[in-house]
């Protein structure tokens, strides 16, 4: 993917014709009951790029990623998905349009088996037959898996349980997947290797669009950044006219840690 | 060993249906988070089609079995989950609680407007030749008896292949844990849903329709044991196993039957425990299962998707409306008051006695729901421990009902203090059903009693004096019950305005919370149940004294169901909200009984308060804060927006002063929040 078509998809105009828009997310407004969490959120993710989602604590992140997959209703605002409106959808209507969300925190089902997790995952998207052999895909690219195949998915460790959520998204493509902390709580080199995870699973055609605290991974991966605020969009555009303005937005500890030097400042 | 097994046999049956309702309980609670008390509800209605079809319109038996079990039940549940409980998936477990309670009242009471409330007797069975009796040596069993048990393990072991092995199943378990998570893999957890509310709707039909024949009678009465021994029997399976579940009823039925079996016939303890058998188990259960609290609460990953619950704002009242109460309300004290007293017809007077008596009782559920956030099934329970209380001391020693009141009073709450004290191990559901238990052993094991409730004959209780005046005229009584309900009234808003209520609202909004702060979270909750249970027993010596007599049938379960349907209807945080429906009850009972007897079928509409009532409470769901308290917030701020269209300068300038006190720090923060959001009214009212 060469970073001049993102940059020039990214800085908008005339840019649809270079990479089509996947998930266009216009003046978005939701709230918690009385609590409004987003004022009109706008941005857009190409298709085949990485976008980071970044924000400090409380900036609307993960509201974002809930509404684009259809878990809290959007008050105000449109969210096109694939060309196709998708604003107030269920959000199982959403995921079977090939948008796959991994919600912060567990996003296993803790009381099934790894195996029925996976089963769960295949057996809509593939149908009875086809489900044998995407075990056997999943399994093979993560064997650890294989071996734990009975175990409840609560029982998992951290890295295992993201393992298995990625090992759902392996089999199926979506055409957009959204990890919400997939990094969080996880020792460094664990999440080094969930994050070349996501590189693969974007090299075979999924979009990604990555919400973190943790920027310097995010950015890592990432070609296009979205900054949150206070429930606004402050920064949109190519990770590299992002600059200083991640230092400026983010609490101290996360914008300078660019390397991969732990998530001591995460837990 | 020959008698025991005799004494055995009958249970099993039994058993096997308590287990079939408990497998239906436990399936909904797990996939919708609901504890479905309306299922013993359910059960009778399919039992009442069942019967009606058969019996009344000669229909074969398969087609009735058909249409009452596969059709009406399923549809019941599903139409239920659409229509409200759907609705109500992010509230707080007291409020599903409260819609479940409501339609366990009021889906009898529409029975009846429909169908006439006559119990029908020896109702068909849905086995073919059930009489016939099979001999096993000197043991014999009916083919009934052994078809109920067949069906029952066969249902039970599809259920469990069904879970274990299909699509449905698997997607079922995966909605246990997070019907958005499920949503999240492409799946309609909506249509999961609905299907296990047909699913276990279908349980329960099919308990109904086998429970009827073994009691040869279709009353709602039975169904509600029914429900609070399946409630046993899933508590015995920990809420989550199948096998436990099936085991855990059969071993209830077996344990009810053998112990009908050995004790003295027609004996208290022969015709109380049996029916009180199940909630004894469950009340120990409880008590003595600490993994059981855990299982209750089902916890969802995705559960930050919900909004919080709302903030505890005080609601705000225009200064120039709060002056026009501070006139207004002694004006209508006063011709209330003196209407009562002089044009008001003497029985007119004495339904409004009730009403006031009524309006003591539902101070007890303001205090203990709306100030402690507990739910208690068992008020009636403690009105009735405070009316024997007054009737027996006055009864043998001679002690004027104002004393008696008071001892049953602290009896009742002495009686409150035993009860809260295992409920500070549980609360929310299970504190809910452990008082239920503790209500039905107080009907049919203690108020029996000769020296408590005298059993049917019931106590006398006099009208008390004061030296000389004598309270025994109608009107005369009816200002002491004022007087009484006046000092209740400001007990009650004392202590909510003092440290215990403060302590109590931090106790709501986060037990944990209130407990970092030094708060002792369980002294506070034994201090409101005692508080709680003696306003109830006050209430009951009062509404003694009202009627002159007063038996067990007084104090009955059921009316502690209908007394929290009630008083959350009106408003459960407020005092106005319980006299409002102390009034209420009375009134519309006594309109109501003015419909005429003929044509017969007008009869039916006796009753019909409790089904407006029920009515009420499913308003809960759009307005926790209560139906009447809701229409007054709305009427207050829509003349307060009057008066500053129309008002003089002088109030403007009053009103937006105590708009902005409040709106603007929480507006700065939440630009979307309206002014004092709803489901709060805890600094304001009286």
């Amino acid at each position: 993917m060469s970073s001049e078509l993102i940059e020039q998809a990214a800085s908008g105009v005339g840019a649809a014709a270079v990479a089509p828009v996947l998930l266009d997310v216009d003046s978005v407004e939701a709230s918690y009951g009385p609590y409004r969490a987003l004022f009109g959120v706008s941005f857009k993710v190409f298709e085949g790029s990485a976008t980071a989602l970044l924000g400090s604590n409380g900036a609307g992140k993960s509201t974002v990623s809930r509404v684009v997959s259809g878990l809290v209703p959007v008050t105000s605002g449109r969210i096109t998905f694939g060309g196709q409106d998708v604003t107030g959808m269920p959000a199982w209507k959403i995921a079977r349009l090939g948008l796959a969300h991994a919600p912060e925190g567990r996003s296993v089902f803790g009381s099934l088996t790894v195996l029925e997790n996976l089963r769960l995952a295949f057996r809509r998207s593939l149908g009875k037959d086809a489900v044998a052999a995407a075990l056997d895909a999943a399994f093979s690219e993560f064997p650890r898996l294989r071996e734990r195949q009975s175990q409840l998915g609560g029982t998992l460790s951290g890295g295992e349980q993201r393992m298995l959520a990625l090992a759902k998204v392996l089999a199926v493509p979506p055409r957009l997947l959204i990890v919400d902390e997939l990094s969080l709580g996880l020792a460094p080199k664990i999440a080094d290797e969930v994050f070349e995870r996501l590189a693969a699973i974007r090299s075979r055609g999924t979009s990604l669009l990555v919400v973190e605290q943790h920027v310097g991974r995010a950015l890592e991966l990432a070609d296009t950044v979205v900054l949150l605020a206070k429930g606004l969009v402050s920064y949109e555009g190519p990770v590299s006219e992002l600059g200083d303005l991640a230092h400026q937005v983010l609490p101290a500890g996360d914008g300078r840690q660019r390397g991969r030097n732990g998530t001591a400042s995460d837990a | 060993m020959s008698t025991f097994i005799t004494y055995l046999i009958p249970g099993v049956p039994v058993g096997c249906v308590y287990a079939l309702m408990a497998v239906g309980l436990v399936l909904c609670y797990k996939t919708s988070g609901v504890f479905n008390l309306a299922f013993g509800a359910q059960a009778y209605v399919s039992a009442l089609v069942f019967y009606l079809t058969v019996e009344s319109l000669g229909w074969p038996i398969w087609a009735g079995a058909l249409v009452a079990i596969v059709l009406v039940s399923p549809a019941i549940g599903v139409g239920l989950d659409r229509l409200l409980f759907r609705h109500i998936r992010a509230a707080p477990s007291l409020v599903k609680l409260v819609v479940a309670l409501a339609l366990l009242i009021g889906i009898p009471t529409t029975m009846k407007l429909l169908f006439g409330s006559a119990t029908r007797l020896n109702p068909p069975s849905i086995i073919a030749n059930a009489n016939v009796v099979y001999h096993f040596g000197s043991y014999y069993v009916s083919r009934g008896d052994v078809v109920t048990v067949l069906v029952t393990l066969v249902v039970v072991a599809a259920l469990g292949i069904l879970f274990r092995y299909s699509e449905i199943g698997l997607h079922m378990r995966a909605a246990v844990e997070s019907p958005r998570m499920l949503q999240l893999s492409g799946i309609s957890a909506e249509r999961v849903g609905a299907f296990s509310w047909g699913l276990s709707s279908f349980l329960a039909g099919l308990a109904g329709v086998l429970l009827a024949p073994l009691f040869s009678r279709v009353s709602s009465l039975d169904f509600t044991t029914l429900l609070v021994s399946a409630i046993a029997a899933a508590a015995l399976g920990s809420l989550t196993s199948l096998p436990l579940t099936l085991v855990g009823g059969i071993v209830l039925g077996i344990g009810q039957a053998v112990l009908t079996g050995y004790l003295p016939l027609n004996s208290v303890l022969a015709t109380g425990l049996r029916p009180a058998f199940p909630f004894v188990v469950l009340v120990v259960l409880l008590l003595v299962m600490p993994g059981l609290r855990g299982a209750m609460e089902v916890t969802d990953p995705l559960s930050g998707c919900d909004p919080p619950p709302p903030p505890l704002a005080a609601s705000v009242r225009d200064p120039r409306l709060d002056r026009v109460a501070r006139i207004g309300f002694p004006i209508f004290l006063a011709v209330f008051v003196i209407s009562a007293l002089t044009w008001v017809p003497s029985f007119w007077v004495f339904i409004l006695t009730q009403g006031l008596a009524f309006s003591i009782m539902f101070l007890s559920i303001t205090v203990l729901t709306g100030m402690g956030g507990q739910i208690s099934l068992c008020q009636a329970a403690f009105a009735g421990f405070g009316a024997f209380t007054a009737g027996q001391l006055a009864m043998h020693l001679g002690l004027s009902v104002i004393v008696g009141a008071l001892v049953g009073g602290v009896i009742a709450a002495a009686v409150g203090v035993l009860v809260a004290i295992p409920a500070l191990r549980l609360g929310g559901i299970a504190l809910a059903l452990a008082t239920l238990a503790f209500s039905l052993l107080a009907d049919n094991v203690l108020f029996p009693l000769g020296w408590l409730g005298n059993g049917a004959t019931g106590v006398t209780v006099p009208r008390p004096a004061i030296g000389p005046i004598s309270f025994a005229g109608t009107r005369a009584f009816f200002l002491l019950a004022l007087v009484a309900l006046a000092i209740c009234s400001t007990i009650v808003i004392m202590v909510r305005r003092g440290m215990t209520g403060r302590y109590l609202a931090a106790i709501r909004g986060s037990e944990l919370a209130a407990s970092t702060v030094g708060i002792n979270v369980a002294k506070q909750k034994v201090i409101v149940f005692a508080l709680s249970a003696g306003l109830a027993g006050v209430g009951g010596a009062v509404y003694a004294s009202t009627q002159g007599s007063v038996s067990p049938t007084d104090f009955n379960y059921f009316f502690s169901l209908v007394f929290v349907v009630l008083v959350v209807t009106t408003g459960v945080k407020t005092v106005e909200g319980a006299i409002n429906a102390g009034m209420a009850y009375v009134i519309l009972a006594q309109l109501l009984s003015y419909i005429p007897d003929h044509p017969a079928w007008l009869q039916r509409f006796s009753g019909i308060e409790i089904l407006l009532f029920a009515l009420g409470a499913l308003g809960y769901v759009i307005h926790p804060e209560g139906v009447v308290e809701f229409q007054k917030r709305f009427w207050t701020e829509r003349i307060a927006r009057m008066l500053d269209r129309f008002g003089s300068e002088e109030g403007e300038a009053e009103g937006k002063d105590a708009s902005d006190g409040l709106g603007s720090p929480v507006a700065g923060m939440f630009p979307a929040v309206p002014r004092a959001p709803g489901g709060s009214g805890d600094a304001g009212g009286w």
